[in-house]
């Protein structure tokens, strides 16, 4: 336990080593740490940002589905009463096509029942005109009683 | 002697007798012409290797994924800082001062650890390597007083100039004569005593706790080694048991006088940026 001159030296080993750490040892070492520190801080905030990004993504994409699906519905509905209408008109234009072939095949009908009938008449109107010469005989001159015959048809329209 | 066995005082007084650069021992307890070879070796080594790997890790230093080492490195770094932001305020120091904190933390935690090579391991070599069967050599730095106060006066050196920055000359020779009983120029004679009396007591202290623990320590590794040189059986165990336990109980030691080193030097630093 004396002391001698390897204090002094001492003394200087120290202040020279510290010197020598504060130099080149520290401020790398603490410069790469509040970089890091600063990455990390960076990193967290981005992944928040993201995070915040995401959601609201998500309750953009739910609300444009939620659009599409309402859009989707009126498109249908419109569709479906549009498809209505089509319907709706194609019966009625059928109703229609079919009362106007109904009302010409009744008036053809009748036209024909017509004919038919007035051929009916005349040849009637012929056969009595033939019968009543066969009873009487030549009596009835066919010119003379035209009128007559001519009023019989009438008579049996 | 070279054929004989030394007792147990001769073992222990060479052992705790320095490689200095007069050959044998000190007479006079202060002689400023004598330097401990085996002291400065020993203690620049460790120095120099400390540095080595503070550089390394320094040089190495990314603010990316960090390796293990690296992070070994930050995470000391990071305790000094922490420590140092606790006790020294002023950022402006702390530049300075926590570097000075941890080189003393690393520099004595190695000098500290040299206890736990076997006592006898390096002085046989010297002795080998030099030739000379009597040669001394102390592998402990600081279980040497000069390395310790050669420290603590480094300490001592930085709270002065801290003091007459911070205050101011003029504001520091007020505070040393001042403080701490009173500006009654009656009072300034005792305020002065007890100012020097507190540095020097720091300072002492400072020095001679990490002293004391080392040197109590390496004796006891002494002591142990001597059990298992009566080469007995109880002696062999007992040096094993003893020496295991006290080795295990030393690493606590170790750590703990270099972080308490480091802490008074931040602390005593710290006292001379605040004002009484």
């Amino acid at each position: 336990m004396n002391l001698n001159a390897t204090l002094i030296a001492q003394l200087v080993v120290f202040f020279i080593l510290a010197w020598v750490t504060m130099k080149f040892v520290w401020p790398p070492i603490v410069k790469a740490l509040d970089e890091r520190a600063k990455k990390i801080a960076d990193g967290l905030a981005a992944a928040d940002k993201a995070k915040a990004d995401l959601s609201l993504a998500e309750k953009k994409v739910v609300d444009e589905l939620r659009k599409a699906r309402e859009s989707a519905g009126d498109v249908r509905t419109s569709a479906e009463k549009q498809a209505a209408k089509f319907l709706d008109d194609a019966r009625a234009e059928a109703a229609r096509i079919i009362a106007q072939a109904r009302e010409a095949a009744e008036a053809e009908a009748g036209t024909a029942a017509q004919r038919a009938k007035e051929a009916l008449r005349d040849q009637v109107a012929h056969l009595a005109v033939a019968g009543a010469e066969k009873i009487l005989r030549r009596e009835i001159n066919a010119q003379v009683h035209a009128d007559l015959l001519a009023n019989l048809k009438t008579e049996l329209q | 002697m070279a054929t004989e066995a030394p007792t147990s005082g001769e073992y222990i007084v060479h052992h705790l007798t320095h490689m200095n650069s007069t050959g044998h021992a000190q007479k006079a307890v202060i002689d400023w012409s004598v330097w401990n070879l085996d002291t400065l070796f020993f203690s620049i080594a460790l120095g120099v290797i400390t540095l080595f790997f503070l550089i390394r890790a320094a040089r190495k230093a990314t603010p990316g994924v960090p390796g293990r080492f690296q992070a070994a490195v930050e995470i000391l770094v990071e305790m000094v800082a922490d420590q140092a932001k606790g006790i020294i305020h002023s950022a402006e120091s702390r530049k300075f001062v926590a570097p000075v904190a941890l080189t003393v933390f690393l520099w004595i935690f190695l000098m500290n650890s040299m206890d736990f090579l076997p006592v006898d391991l390096l002085p046989r070599l010297w002795a080998m390597i030099s030739g000379n069967e009597h040669a001394y050599l102390r592998v402990v730095p600081t279980a040497d007083l000069n390395g310790t106060l050669g420290m603590s006066i480094g300490v001592l050196l930085i709270c002065l100039y801290y003091n007459v920055k911070i205050k101011g000359l003029s504001g520091w020779v007020h505070e040393l004569f001042t403080a701490p009983f009173g500006s009654h120029p009656l009072l300034w004679p005792v305020n002065f005593l007890m100012q020097i009396i507190e540095f020097l007591a720091k300072t002492v202290s400072h020095g001679m706790r990490l002293f004391g623990n080392m040197y109590a320590g390496e004796l006891i590794f002494m002591l142990i080694a001597l059990l298992g040189g009566t080469a007995t059986v109880f002696g062999f165990l007992g040096h094993i048991v003893a020496g295991s336990i006290w080795a295990v109980f030393h690493i606590l030691i170790v750590a703990l006088q270099a972080f308490i080193f480091m802490m008074l030097t931040l602390v005593y630093i710290g006292q001379a940026h605040e004002s009484h």
